[in-house]
């Protein structure tokens, strides 16, 4: 049996890629894209949220609904939602398939991932778009305000 | 592909007491490296848990309302400020890798000393402001 030994100096190289997407560099891309992105919106949210007023003691039902029957806030809240996720995802695959060894325990772990990414998309978004700021039977003084007028 | 014996210049950088190549290799790499992957875990859990929690908006305003009111504690306040120094960081170092692999890896090191920086003057400014909302409710 004859073994080719590459000569001892010669550079690193890849193995050429087949055709198709690259799925890994816009993986890659889509870190950095969305990265800068959600430092806008999270620090924004951390801001309105927490900074805000008296912050985290004034947070309830009434201030997030009063925020949600905003469009403004409905659509800052789904791309959060949405970049946020698949951003978050990505990167614990990443996480998955540097240190977990065994083939079947990297599948079990990022179909985990996956599914629990989308199964949050779903609900955050259903819940964005079929929220009601004024529940019917629900006491008043836990509305927002704009509920009485009606 | 060259000769063996052949040097390129490729490997000349190599040949060099620092080798290259080792932006994640020991001190400031390695270990922005880590606090990246770890705030980033716990990032990636507590945003698990927070979309649970906000979806109760849709259930009704007492399940709301409650289940915030554990977030309102001073014991959660004080996970607050961690929460938030691990996103500050996570979002800081985040630039510094984009920086890194878009403009110039020669300042990875200055960089990550701003990113601490940055980070220290950032919690200075939200956690006085954050305790007192927690401590005085």
């Amino acid at each position: 049996m004859t073994t080719t030994i590459e000569a001892p100096r010669s550079p690193y190289s890849r193995a050429p890629r087949g055709r198709g997407v690259n799925w890994e560099k816009w993986g890659w891309i889509y870190m950095r894209v969305s990265g800068v992105v959600l430092i806008v919106l999270i620090f924004g949210h951390l801001f309105v949220n927490l900074m805000v007023g008296e912050g985290v003691s004034a947070l309830n039902f009434g201030f997030v609904a009063g925020k949600l029957a905003d469009p403004f806030w409905r659509v800052w809240d789904i791309v959060m939602l949405w970049l946020a996720l698949i951003h978050g995802g990505n990167g614990m695959r990443t996480l998955v398939n540097d240190y977990a060894t065994a083939r079947l325990t990297r599948g079990i772990l990022k179909l985990a991932i996956l599914g629990a990414v989308v199964v949050l998309i779903v609900l955050g978004t259903l819940v964005v778009f079929t929220f009601d700021p004024c529940p019917a039977g629900a006491p008043t003084d836990l509305l927002p305000l704009f509920c009485q007028a009606s | 592909m060259p000769a063996a014996g052949t040097v390129t210049s490729q490997q000349q950088k190599t040949t060099s007491r620092r080798p290259a190549g080792t932006l994640y290799r020991g001190r400031e790499g390695m270990w922005s490296w880590v606090l990246h992957r770890i705030t980033g875990v716990a990032i990636f859990f507590f945003l698990l848990v927070h979309i649970l929690d906000t979806a109760l908006v849709r259930v009704s305003p007492e399940a709301y309302n409650t289940v915030i009111g554990t977030y309102q504690t001073p014991i959660m306040g004080l996970g607050e400020v961690a929460l938030v120094g691990a996103i500050v960081f996570h979002a800081f170092n985040g630039i510094r890798i984009i920086l890194i692999d878009f403009w110039n890896a020669k300042y990875s090191k200055i960089m990550f000393y701003v990113v601490v920086g940055l980070w220290v003057l950032t919690m200075l400014a939200f956690v006085p402001r954050h305790l007192i909302n927690v401590f005085s409710h």
